[in-house]
C-alpha cells in the first residue's frame, strides 16, 4: 500500500521558542517533482522531516494516504549531511536492504544494480565514510532507493557540490523520477529549482506563501515575495 | 644488577613456576573482562539509548563505579563468598573463580561507564539515518555496538588493564595460594616482601610485557579493521 497522498492539515511545530511551521497545509500527491524553495531557515527542513514522520506536529496532522502514525517502510529520506555507517559502500546498501526486510537473495543484484546507477561501481568495496562529499551524497541515495519507497525526500540534495557532482545527483533524480517515485526535495538554489521542479512550494518564516506548477511560478509569481525571491532578492 | 640479570634468565628459561603463575593470571584476567564485557556493553547500551527517571545519578553512579577501591570489593566479595555469607554454600573463597568474580565487578563499570559514552556519541550521529530506515530498538542496538568496535576494543583494554594490574581484590579472595591462587601481582608482592626480588621483577618484567603486547595486538587490528571499514 502506497503512503501516497502525504496531507499536512494545519501543522505547527516549534523548538523551544522558535517557530519552524506555522500552520502549515500541503497535499503531497504522486506526479513529477515538488520542489521546496526558501531561504534558510524558512521551514523547509522541518517540512520534510514532518511528511517523513521523523517529528510529530504539535499542532495539526500528518497523515499518509489518510493514516496516521504509519511507519516509514514505503518512504526515505536523504539528509543534507548523510551519515555513513562504518562499513563499505556496499555494505552500506546491504544494510538498508536488510532494514527494508528486502528477500537475502535479490541483495547481490540490487547492491550492484544500484551502485552502477549511483556511479559508485568502482567504490563498492571502499569505507563509505572516505568517500568524497558528492560520492557520500551518491551512496546516501543509493541507500535510500534500496528501500524501494513510494516518496522520497530529499534535504538539499546538491548544497556545497561541484557543477559535475550537482549534475550527477540531479541526473539520479530525473531517472528516479521517471520511474515514477515520487521526489520532495528542498533547495535554496533557484536554477536548481527550474531544472527539477514539477510542483513548487515556497516557504518562508515557516509558512507557505506559495504553491504552484513549476512554469507557473517562475513565469507570473502570485505573491510579492515569490516575486521577489525569482528576481534574486533576499528574502529575510 | 644481578637481581636483573636472573631475573631476565628466569624468563628466558622458561621456569615452571613463573609460567604457572603467569598463565593463571591470564586466565582469571582474561575471563573477568570477558564477563565484564557481556554485562558492561549491553548495560552501556541501554543506559546509552534510553531515558527513565534517575538516568543521570545512574550515568554518575557508574562514573564513581569505576574508581571503586579494589580492596573493598575484594572484601565485599570475601564477606558474599565466606562460609558465613550468602553465597559461602558455592565453596568459591580461595579460589580462582572468586579471583574472576571480584574482577568483573571491579572490570565491568569501567567497560559499561566507556561503552555508555561511545555508544551514546554514536547514536546522536545514527539516530536521524536508523530512524529513517525504520530499524528496531535490537537492530539499533547492535549497529550501534558493531559500529563503535574500534572504540569498545579501547574500552576493553582499559578493562584488562585494571585486571592485570589488580592486586588487592585478588588477594583477599584468592588467597594467594601457591600453585592454586597465585598471579603475578600478587607473587610480586609477596616475593618482594620476602626479598625475593629476581623472581619479583621477572614477573614484572612479564606482565608489562603481556599488557604491551595486548595492546599492541589491538592497535594492529583496530588500524587493519579501520582501512577496511573506515
Amino acid at each position: 500500500m502506497t503512503d501516497l497522498p502525504i496531507d499536512l492539515d494545519n501543522v505547527t511545530i516549534a523548538v523551544g521558542n522558535a517557530t519552524m511551521l506555522d500552520r502549515v497545509t500541503l497535499t503531497i500527491a504522486a506526479g513529477a517533482p515538488t520542489v521546496l524553495i526558501g531561504p534558510n531557515g524558512a521551514g523547509k527542513t522541518t517540512l520534510l522531516r514532518a511528511a517523513m514522520g521523523l517529528v510529530a506536529p504539535m499542532r495539526g496532522t500528518v497523515t499518509w494516504q489518510g493514516r496516521a502514525h504509519v511507519p516509514p517502510v514505503r518512504r526515505a529520506i536523504v539528509f543534507q549531511r548523510p551519515t555513513m555507517l562504518r562499513r563499505t559502500t556496499s555494505a552500506n546498501i546491504r544494510y538498508a536492504l536488510r532494514a527494508a526486510r528486502i528477500a537475502r537473495g535479490g541483495h547481490d543484484e540490487a547492491i550492484e544494480r544500484l551502485l552502477a546507477m549511483v556511479g559508485l561501481s568502482r567504490a563498492a568495496d571502499r569505507p563509505a565514510r572516505r568517500l568524497s562529499a558528492g560520492e557520500q551524497q551518491r551512496l546516501a541515495l543509493a541507500r535510500a532507493l534500496a528501500r524501494e519507497p513510494d516518496v522520497l525526500f530529499l534535504d538539499e540534495p546538491t548544497a556545497s557540490l561541484d557543477p559535475a557532482s550537482t549534475k550527477a545527483i540531479e541526473d539520479i533524480i530525473r531517472a528516479v523520477s521517471q520511474r515514477g517515485i515520487k521526489v520532495v526535495l528542498s533547495t535554496h538554489d533557484l536554477g536548481e529549482a527550474r531544472r527539477l521542479a514539477g510542483e513548487i512550494v515556497l516557504l518562508h518564516r515557516g509558512r507557505i506563501v506559495e504553491t504552484a506548477a513549476a512554469s507557473g511560478f517562475f513565469e507570473s509569481p502570485m505573491t510579492d515575495e515569490a516575486r521577489r525571491f525569482v528576481a534574486g532578492e533576499l528574502l529575510v | 644488577m644481578p637481581d636483573n640479570a636472573s631475573a631476565l634468565q628466569l624468563v628466558l628459561s622458561g621456569d615452571p613456576a613463573l609460567f604457572s603463575i603467569v598463565l593463571l593470571a591470564m586466565i582469571v584476567s582474561l575471563s573477568a573482562v570477558l564477563l565484564a564485557a557481556l554485562i558492561g556493553v549491553p548495560l552501556g547500551a541501554l543506559i546509552a539509548l534510553t531515558s527513565f527517571r534517575g538516568r543521570d545519578g545512574a550515568i554518575v553512579l557508574l562514573n564513581t563505579l569505576m574508581g571503586l577501591p579494589p580492596v573493598v570489593i575484594g572484601l565485599l566479595v570475601y564477606l558474599a563468598l565466606s562460609r558465613s555469607g550468602p553465597l559461602g554454600a558455592w565453596g568459591l573463597l580461595f579460589t580462582p573463580q572468586a579471583m574472576v568474580i571480584a574482577q568483573t565487578i571491579l572490570v565491568a563499570p569501567i567497560i559499561a561507564a566507556l561503552s555508555r559514552q561511545t555508544i551514546e556519541d554514536l547514536w546522536l550521529e545514527y539516530r536521524d539515518e536508523l530512524t529513517a530506515m525504520n530499524v528496531p530498538w535490537p537492530g539499533r542496538v547492535g549497529t550501534l555496538i558493531w559500529d563503535a568496535r574500534f572504540s569498545l576494543i579501547t574500552a576493553l583494554l582499559a578493562g584488562f588493564g585494571r585486571a592485570a594490574a589488580e592486586v588487592g581484590a585478588v588477594i583477599i579472595v584468592g588467597g594467594n595460594i601457591e600453585g592454586h591462587t597465585r598471579t603475578m601481582t600478587t607473587a610480586i608482592a609477596l616475593e618482594t616482601s620476602k626479598g625475593d626480588l629476581p623472581l619479583a621483577i621477572g614477573l614484572g618484567i612479564v606482565l608489562m610485557a603481556i599488557v604491551l603486547m595486548v595492546n599492541a595486538l589491538a592497535w594492529v587490528v583496530r588500524r587493519a579493521a579501520e582501512r577496511v571499514a573506515g
